[in-house]
């Protein structure tokens, strides 16, 4: 054989040559999947509202983040799929009977400015979805915070209700563990059962409700290797060790009931906004669940989760730093 | 002797396809003396060796063609005789060029020239001395087969004050597609026997080691039989199956436990030495036959080569000419690699002639060439997980991808074998390791640069 044409020359590039089944697009569509079961219990209890949301906000963060790439003068990254994960999670973490406008300006707030103007995929410092929530939960505080009955389409004589942590918040005020109040007594009737609180039957967002169906999105997530078991372990280990040192509800109603769940499992584990090595998940972790258990207790919001999740994000960078691995060989 | 299994895992790695076999299972086949031989005066590491012949000379198999050139550098010998058609420049597989003799091997020698194969004395290695052995060890031309090409006979001399405790024989060939150390350990077992007694004796007795990945039990039978009656403390290592399971530092730690320091720590720090089948069944030849180190095994594999074979070829004979006897190309040829697919160098072309380090000659259709844009590091952390050195490799791209050098000195980017396991599992397709190079290299001509500006300011 003679040599090859110096015209026909052959692919050059540096090693490796060789790269594993893995792409972003392929995470992301793992993080839908994990969702979906989620998602459906959500529909299940909240029923066609829950659907217009969800609907409007996946569609709403597409075009939003088409729309910025096109300004930007950049190729677009629909194909990576994250703007649905956003979408989704966003969604996920709204109260059905939102009005749709608001839940468009919020996705739109989650793409353009949480995230595109950052530079992007990979370059937000804060999880887009999360900071959307906080942004409308600043802005559109009543309809926020007003959350449909599960089924309510069954009492159709009071739709909305208070949601458990409202109600939760209500016991650190009193001492209910030594001669339990009436108030604190009626309090703790009000919870929904912890079967109830295991399928999602309880008010709450769209996403955040059922447990189990969490549980097996998260199940799946770490099946595929997609998150790591770091996260969500410390962080959920932190709440229950909180409330059983700190009394109040019940530890299993502080995990089942409201954000934590979604949170520990999918809105912490985002990969750009926490740190990358698994000293520094357990420390992310923590704080999270730290945050969210002071807020829970101190703070003027019934819920902290989100809050405690941003507040976390700002300080990856920094737990990165300290939790950089010692590399194999140094001292 | 006995056979046990790994009892220390080190962190990190990745499961590449091994695609073995393609060419496990075939026998060593001797390639006959192509017409044309280019032979490389740079084929370790170090010094390049200095030409001494020139256009026009006739040389005779064994004799020597470039002098050894410093403490890290070996000789060259003439492969086969043939008639000196010119010495220049010429590509080797990584890219830069060094200086290489162009053999006729087809022209008839001149009257008068005696053409009979130059060899060396065979030795006893028994009654041999350390230094004879040394001499025997670098006068065959014997550097590192595994791939790094390190002067034998240099890491067979520990410097004063430290002690070589363990001998390890790397037969780990992590590396996918290649079955050349494998079927070495196959084929020719009593060669490394041989090879482990004679090295033994150099180092003073030290312990063996012999590492093998458990992906080939035939190969571990075949060492057992073969060192099956050897005193002294010897035992087969195997080796879970994981890449890089053949890194010096890896199987270091992986058979003996033991952890080399960052560079510029060597293994003999920790009292080991690595040496990998290849080059112990050199050196079993060039004690007991008086052989020189004239030709290798290689693989030449994938799915765009007619027939995948292991062959041992004349050192310097063009990828062409190998491709060619392993029955010529099967479809379009997307990429040619010298080496692995995880270490090996993509060559632009087939006039590139084989060293004593080519393992692996790799042919790949466009089936198996991946070709695509990376996108931003989304901080998944899977390049941590994988890398064995246990570096923050996405930290250490996203700086180099601003031209933070320091951020990434800082971050140990010195300390990266260059395995390719963070470029490997990353969901965004980015050239981790690529920027690890850039890094290390622009480190390296700095380093060069301050070094060169002090012998400057002190000759003043």
């Amino acid at each position: 054989m003679k040599p090859k044409d110096t015209a026909e020359h052959f692919i050059l590039s540096s090693s490796p040559h060789a790269h594993a089944d893995s792409s972003v697009s392929r995470i992301m569509l793992d993080v839908i999947i994990a969702l979906l079961p989620t998602t459906a219990a959500g529909i299940w209890f909240f029923g066609l509202p829950a659907v217009w949301t969800v609907a409007t906000c996946v569609a709403t963060c597409i075009v939003t983040e088409a729309l910025c790439r096109m300004a930007m003068k950049r190729e677009s990254t629909i194909g990576d799929m994250s703007a649905i994960v956003t979408g989704l999670l966003l969604a996920l973490n709204l109260p059905a009977g939102l009005p749709l406008w608001m839940a468009v300006v919020g996705s739109v707030f989650a793409i353009g400015v949480a995230k595109q103007v950052f530079g992007g995929l990979g370059m937000n410092p804060f999880n887009p979805a999360l900071a959307a929530r906080a942004f409308m939960l600043i802005s559109f505080t009543g309809p926020m915070t007003t959350w449909l009955k599960p089924l309510w389409w069954k009492t159709p004589e009071a739709m909305t209700t208070a949601t458990p942590l409202a109600l939760m918040k209500g016991l650190y005020a009193v001492d209910c563990t030594a001669s339990a109040t009436p108030h604190a007594r009626h309090a703790l009737e009000e919870l929904p059962s912890l079967c109830d609180m295991l399928v999602g039957n309880m008010p709450g967002c769209i996403g955040e409700v059922s447990a189990a169906a969490l549980a097996l999105g998260a199940v799946y997530l770490l099946w595929r290797k997609v998150i790591t078991w770091h996260i969500p372990v410390a962080f959920i280990a932190t709440v229950v060790v909180y409330s059983l040192i700190a009394g109040g509800a019940p530890a299993y109603a502080q995990v089942l009931t409201g954000g934590v769940m979604i949170g520990a499992c999918f809105m912490a584990t985002d990969y750009v906004t926490s740190p990358t090595t698994s000293a520094g998940k357990l420390v992310f972790g923590f704080g999270c669940g730290l945050i969210c258990m002071l807020i829970r207790q101190f703070g003027s919001y019934p819920e902290g989760c989100s809050f405690a999740i941003l507040i976390m994000n700002a300080l990856a960078p920094l737990i990165n730093r300290w939790t950089r691995p010692r590399p194999f060989g140094a001292k | 002797m006995k056979t046990v299994k790994s009892q220390f895992k080190f962190k990190g790695g990745v499961h590449p396809d091994y695609n073995k076999e393609l060419a496990r299972g075939k026998a060593i086949e001797r390639m006959p003396v192509p017409a044309e031989l280019v032979v490389s005066m740079s084929q370790h590491l170090g010094a390049p060796a200095k030409c001494i012949v020139k256009a026009g000379d006739y040389v005779v198999k064994g004799q020597l063609l470039g002098e050894r050139n410093g403490f890290i550098s070996v000789p060259v010998y003439a492969p086969a005789s043939g008639l000196v058609k010119s010495v220049e420049p010429r590509f080797g597989p990584a890219g830069g060029k060094a200086p290489a003799v162009v053999i006729d091997t087809t022209a008839a020698a001149p009257e008068g020239v005696d053409a009979t194969e130059r060899t060396l004395a065979p030795l006893d290695w028994k009654t041999a001395t350390k230094e004879e052995l040394l001499a025997r060890v670098n006068d065959a031309g014997i550097c590192g087969m595994g791939g790094a090409g390190f002067p034998t006979c240099v890491k067979l001399n520990p410097p004063p004050g430290k002690r070589c405790e363990y001998l390890i024989l790397n037969g780990a060939e992590c590396e996918p597609y290649l079955c050349a150390d494998h079927h070495l350990m196959l084929e020719r077992a009593d060669r490394v026997r041989l090879g482990v007694e004679i090295m033994r004796k150099i180092l003073g007795m030290p312990a063996v080691r012999i590492a093998i990945e458990a992906n080939k039990p035939d190969a571990i039978a075949a060492m057992e039989k073969a060192f099956a009656d050897i005193d002294g403390n010897v035992e087969i290592v195997v080796l879970p199956v994981l890449y890089p399971q053949g890194s010096e530092k890896h199987q270091i730690f992986a058979t003996v436990g033991r952890v080399v320091p960052e560079p510029p720590a060597l293994p003999i720090d920790v009292g080991c030495v690595v040496e990998n089948v290849g080059t112990v069944a050199a050196i079993a030849d060039a004690v007991e036959k008086g052989a020189i180190l004239l030709s290798r095994v290689t693989t030449v594999s994938g799915d765009a080569v007619a027939e995948p074979k292991n062959v041992e070829a004349p050192l310097g004979t063009k990828y062409s000419d190998l491709i060619a006897f392993c029955g010529g190309e099967k479809g379009r040829v997307a990429k040619l690699i010298s080496g692995g697919t995880m270490m090996g160098f993509a060559v632009s072309t087939a006039d590139i002639s084989t060293t004593k380090t080519t393992s692996g000659l790799l042919l790949l259709s466009g089936r198996r060439v991946f070709q695509y844009s990376s996108q931003a590091c989304i901080n998944c952390g899977r390049c941590v997980r994988a890398c064995p050195m246990n570096l923050n490799a996405a930290e250490i791209a996203k700086a180099v991808e601003s031209d933070d050098i320091k951020s990434a000195e800082d971050a140990h980017v010195m300390t990266c074998i260059e395995c390719g396991a963070c470029s490997f599992s990353c969901p965004a397709y980015r050239p981790i390791t690529q920027f690890c190079r850039r890094a290390k290299n622009s480190i390296r001509a700095r380093i060069a640069a301050e070094k060169a500006k002090a012998a400057a300011a002190a000759a003043k």
